[in-house]
């Protein structure tokens, strides 16, 4: 499909949506929002320039395949839930946090960790199946 | 580090099945790393195991959170001894995948669908809290049936579609149940449950809620008139994949209903009638089933159904006895049905298909394997000193100690159909003369495979049947370990006093 509109829309919206998809995930602890919003913004914004710009170029964009980001926000989601047994000898999945306050980010613990995961498995579950349909079709 | 030992069968699965993610291009490394990352599994199971059995149960209370709140895993005898049993078939069969599953399934992600399965089932037999049971049958039943489909066939697709159907629904009725428990009782720690449901005054709403448990457990297991998905699906998939929904999905339901019915909601009169006509039925139905199927894996799926049936009756006598003979008969059959859908395998690549009437002159072409697979067979009819006998003499005893003269005679003719049945297959499969048939071209057949493969496809097997063995010759290791399950089981305070350690 070519539209000049939506190609010029997608160059804008792309960084915009990521970037609110970011903003989503770190708010997302206490208010509405999280991991798993956060990932299918951010998997609509690809989707989205795959749309107006072809397939071919959101895969270079997006330099690896989607696949692999499952098994890495897997990774980084038991990581966080296995932190506590290693460092603190505490149950697993016990919330470990960083006693300041970080600028931007807020309160930095465990919980973040295991949300920015089901980010990551979210954006790589969405468009593996997307980028695999439109592919055969 | 000791306090989250009873989460570490479950982490390595995980972690095992995560890595194999990475490397889901490259068939040769997963196969590989499967295998080692099942035996370093193995040991820890080994070790939970071990360490259960000399210092009692042990808890974990996930994320910090005191019992009732949060959710609790306990790694009781009974749990942590199907943990182990998973894990060993587990390891046995991701040697056995090796020659039986080709690069093209491994590479939509067999192996990792493989672990996070043996996670589902060892989180199912772990954990405290029965909404979380449920999550970990969501896990088991998504898993199970990615692995039903993959390759698809249409054979295959129409097996999954029945198990898929069935098993949501039964998932629904448990999921009801759970929301009236909570109702009810205003908590779903199951020690909790424990002490709470015998002061709630309305029996017949709490024997209402078990019985819908019941009913989602019983499609699970596999239980009279619930089962049809079993043998409509079983046969489908690949041998390694029907070995281990063969050895422990049904187990998983049976599990469940020993854990229920002895902790949550301990058997009254009625709901022991219940079980006991229901585990006949299905003793009966799955017995005359397995007599009249022409191919020799619908046979065993409808001999996994008429052997639950063993189980059920053992947890409806309801008495120590009862539970020692129906957990040791479910450790048994584990094993056992694991090997025979692995011969399964072994079968379709020697003759091309399973049908039993294409069969034929194992005996005279391969006369050390058939000694070998006899084994499994004849432990399975519970030919003493094989281990089948030795559960069956807790059963019989419990079930003529109560009176219950209709229950023995049912487990009887469950014996007596089981020898017959084995006694056609063994006719059809090794004794007769071998049959000239028009070998399928695209197919390997055994006598194709080189070294390495015939040893992947063997070597699992003669592994389980050294198991067997075992049972077999030194079962009074096993009795041992039963009875202790029994005894914990028939007195729940110990599981509610490992859960609450401070309050009692």
């Amino acid at each position: 499909m070519k539209s000049i509109i939506l190609t010029t829309a997608s160059r804008t919206l792309l960084p915009l949506l990521i970037l609110f998809s970011v903003f989503v995930l770190l708010r997302g602890h206490y208010l509405p929002g999280g991991g798993f919003i956060g990932g299918l913004i951010a998997s609509i914004a690809f989707i989205l320039h795959a749309f107006a710009n072809g397939l071919k170029k959101s895969r270079f964009l997006l330099r690896i395949h989607p696949g692999f980001l499952i098994p890495t926000g897997l990774l980084l989601a038991l990581g966080s839930a296995i932190v506590p047994i290693i460092f603190e000898g505490l149950p697993m999945m016990t919330g470990v946090w960083y006693p300041e306050t970080l600028p931007v980010i807020g309160k930095v613990g465990s919980a973040l960790f295991f949300d920015t995961g089901v980010y990551f498995v979210v954006i790589g579950v969405c468009l593996t199946i997307i980028f695999t349909i439109s592919e055969q079709a | 580090m000791i306090e989250n030992l009873s989460i570490f069968p479950i982490l390595g699965q995980a972690i095992v099945a995560v890595i194999l993610l990475f490397f889901w291009r490259r068939p040769k490394w997963q196969r590989i790393l499967s295998i080692f990352g099942s035996s370093v599994n193995l040991f820890i199971a080994a070790a939970l195991f071990y360490f259960v059995y000399e210092h009692g149960t042990q808890t974990t209370q996930l994320g910090n959170w005191e019992a009732p709140f949060g959710i609790t895993m306990v790694a009781d005898l009974l749990a942590v001894s199907l943990v182990l049993l998973t894990n060993i078939v587990g390891f046995v069969l991701s040697i056995y995948s090796n020659a039986n599953m080709v690069s093209a399934r491994v590479k939509f992600g067999y192996y990792a669908m493989f672990h996070f399965l043996i996670m589902g089932l060892s989180g199912a037999f772990l954990t405290g809290d029965i909404f979380n049971m449920y999550v970990w049958f969501e896990v088991i039943i998504i898993s199970s049936f990615v692995l039903l489909t993959i390759g698809g066939r249409k054979i295959q697709i129409e097996g999954a579609v029945k198990y898929f159907t069935l098993n949501m629904l039964s998932s629904i009725v448990f999921l009801t149940g759970i929301a009236m428990l909570y109702g009810v009782t205003g908590t779903l720690n199951m020690a909790e449950l424990g002490r709470v449901i015998p002061t709630i005054e309305n029996t017949g709403i709490v024997d209402t809620i078990s019985l819908i448990f019941f009913i989602g457990f019983g499609v699970k297991a596999g239980v009279f008139p619930l089962y049809f998905w079993l043998p409509a699906s079983y046969h489908t998939p690949p041998a390694a994949v029907s070995a281990l929904f063969g050895g422990l999905l049904t187990k998983v339901g049976v599990y469940a209903m020993i854990r229920t019915f002895t902790l949550i909601f301990p058997l009254s009169e009625m709901n022991q009638i219940i079980l006991a006509v229901i585990a006949i039925f299905t003793i009966f139905f799955g017995g005359i089933g397995a007599l009249v199927q022409k191919d020799v894996l619908r046979v065993f799926s409808y001999l996994i159904i008429c052997h639950i049936g063993f189980m059920v009756g053992g947890l409806s006598l309801f008495t120590e006895v009862a539970l020692v003979g129906a957990v040791f008969y479910m450790f048994h059959d584990i094993i056992v049905k694991t090997t025979l859908f692995m011969m399964g395998g072994v079968f379709f690549r020697i003759f091309g298909n399973t049908k039993l009437y294409n069969m034929g002159g194992l005996m005279n072409n391969y006369p050390r394997l058939s000694l070998l697979f006899a084994i499994p067979l004849f432990a399975l009819v519970g030919i003493p000193p094989l281990s089948g006998f030795w559960p069956k003499i807790s059963l019989f005893g419990a079930s003529y100690e109560t009176g219950n003269i209709i229950m023995l005679v049912s487990f009887i003719f469950a014996s007596l159909i089981t020898l017959i049945i084995i006694a056609k297959v063994w006719n059809d499969t090794f004794a007769k003369k071998e049959l000239e048939t028009a070998k399928l071209k695209q197919l390997k057949y055994f006598d194709q495979f080189d070294r390495r493969e015939k040893t992947a496809m063997i070597l699992p097997i003669a592994l389980l049947i050294g198991v067997t063995l075992y049972y077999s010759f030194f079962s009074e290791h096993i009795q041992i370990v039963a009875e202790r399950i029994g005894h914990d089981l028939m007195h729940p305070e110990t599981y509610i006093k490992a859960v609450f350690p401070s309050k009692n």
